[in-house]
């Protein structure tokens, strides 16, 4: 059994504001393969607190192209749903591709996209792809409506620009942060299928005649948030694809990079790969890798 | 706290009051004598107590029982022929030689039936990435890759 205080499934918004002014220490659970897995730890805050079930509220569910063709994910859609839908597979494939990386097909199945952001873990396999496409968040609370930058959302491990009362509604990517790119993504793990990353990777660019004419990389567990590498980006604009110009990314990648010891990799390993990395996706994104 | 649900388990509507802090596989095991469904791991990591939730599988240690309102469940008992004889994904395990000790058997069976009623005709990768959620400690896998293609193949001659 959890050690949990109560339960109240939210069928809308509405409910969801209700229930946070009633009792402020009640925790939104979504697909629950996180919020579970700490409250089964006993981690402080996932205990001795009554839990609000958000995965039925109808809307959380649509995935849609807006009028202006924005890229519009409900937060409640489980990785296999954004993973398989069309609409995301023909606009933004690198994510589909990302999320079918998560864990298994269980996780997969019960997670949610707006759970994998909301948790706060670099090693979120949603994160660096949803950077990458300039995502943007819409989070609604009692007061209102605000719109998020992804890389503003993170603030420090496990930290999000969330309060009490706040729920992430949408997840967009507007038609200019989508159109044109290609992209790729590692998630550089120990195994294949139920693991976290220990180094994860992700680079949208776009290329004229073998010219880079925009690259975004972003790395998950470089920093204690996934992190975009400004210095790297602007270096590689207008850069003919070279394994020169790919060195050059990997070295300015460390600087903006601030990689630690783990037991599951040592800074030195993950500092490597933050070199390597960005130049093998770039390759493997055109398709000469 | 208790709360009243409903739902199908294995093609038999059912009604029960539940305690909200139970997960699914506690409220399997022990309110419903389903003792099929394994607890390995407990959270979510070796797939022993996997179920069929609306034809997806998932992990029932990390599932509240509450969440089960309203839905189709399948265990291991549900995959059963009714007369109780194995069900052809069953037989292949056994006919591949595909389980050793035993405990994972039950996830990796209901994985499979699912994955199968998906992609009746699967490659050998896309059954590895199917049953990814499944640890099994003893076999090394390959029988039980083996046992998916076997009952994969059956199926395609009936």
């Amino acid at each position: 059994m959890y050690d949990i205080t109560g339960y109240n499934e939210a069928k809308s918004l509405q409910d969801v504001f209700d229930l946070i002014k009633e009792d402020p220490k009640a925790r939104l659970i979504a697909g629950g393969t996180d919020v579970l897995v700490k409250s089964r730890e006993r981690k402080e805050g996932f205990v001795d607190a009554p839990l609000i079930g958000i995965t039925r509220i109808p809307d959380l569910q649509d995935i849609y192209l807006d009028d202006d063709e924005t890229l519009v994910i409900g937060s409640m859609n489980s990785f296999t749903d954004v993973e398989t839908n069309p609409l995301v597979k023909e606009h933004a494939p690198l994510l589909s591709e990302a999320v079918a990386l998560v864990g298994g097909p269980q996780t997969r199945n019960a997670g949610t996209i707006g759970g994998n952001v909301c948790n706060g873990a670099t090693s979120a396999d949603s994160a660096p792809t949803l950077f990458a496409y300039n995502a943007v968040l819409e989070i609604h609370s009692p007061n209102g409506v605000k719109n998020v930058p992804i890389a503003e959302f993170y603030k420090g491990a496990g930290w999000v620009d969330l309060e009490p009362g706040d729920i992430l509604v949408k997840i967009k990517i507007a038609k200019a942060d989508y159109e044109g790119y290609q992209g790729h993504y590692t998630k550089f793990a120990q195994r294949h299928a139920l693991d976290i990353a220990n180094l994860s990777c992700a680079c949208l660019l776009k290329v004229e005649n073998d010219v880079i004419e925009d690259l975004r990389v972003c790395f998950g567990v470089a920093a204690p948030t996934p992190i975009r590498m400004a210095k790297a980006e602007a270096y590689a604009k207008g850069k003919a694809i070279s394994e020169e110009t790919m060195a050059e990314i990997g070295k300015l990648c460390l600087e903006d990079t601030n990689t630690r010891n783990s037991w599951r990799a040592s800074k030195e390993y993950r500092d490597h790969l933050v070199q390597i990395l960005p130049g093998r996706n770039i390759m493997a994104a055109i398709g000469e890798a | 706290m208790e709360k009243v649900i409903h739902f199908t388990l294995n093609d038999e509507p059912v009604s029960c009051r539940v305690d909200v802090r139970k997960s699914l596989l506690e409220m399997l095991r022990t309110d419903f004598g389903l003792t099929g469904t394994k607890e390995g791991c407990g959270v979510g990591e070796c797939g022993a107590c996997t179920v069929g939730v609306d034809k997806e599988t998932v992990d029932s240690c990390i599932y509240l029982a509450v969440w089960v309102d309203g839905k189709v469940v399948t265990t291991i008992e549900g995959v059963t022929n009714p007369d109780g004889t194995l069900s052809d994904v069953q037989d292949a395990f056994v006919k591949a030689g595909a389980v050793q000790c035993g405990f994972c058997i039950p996830g990796m069976v209901v994985s499979s039936e699912q994955f199968l009623e998906d992609n009746p005709d699967p490659s050998r990768e896309e059954i590895r990435r199917a049953l990814s959620g499944n640890m099994c400690r003893c076999t090394g896998y390959q029988k039980i890759v083996d046992a998916v293609e076997i009952a994969a193949e059956g199926r395609k001659v009936k």
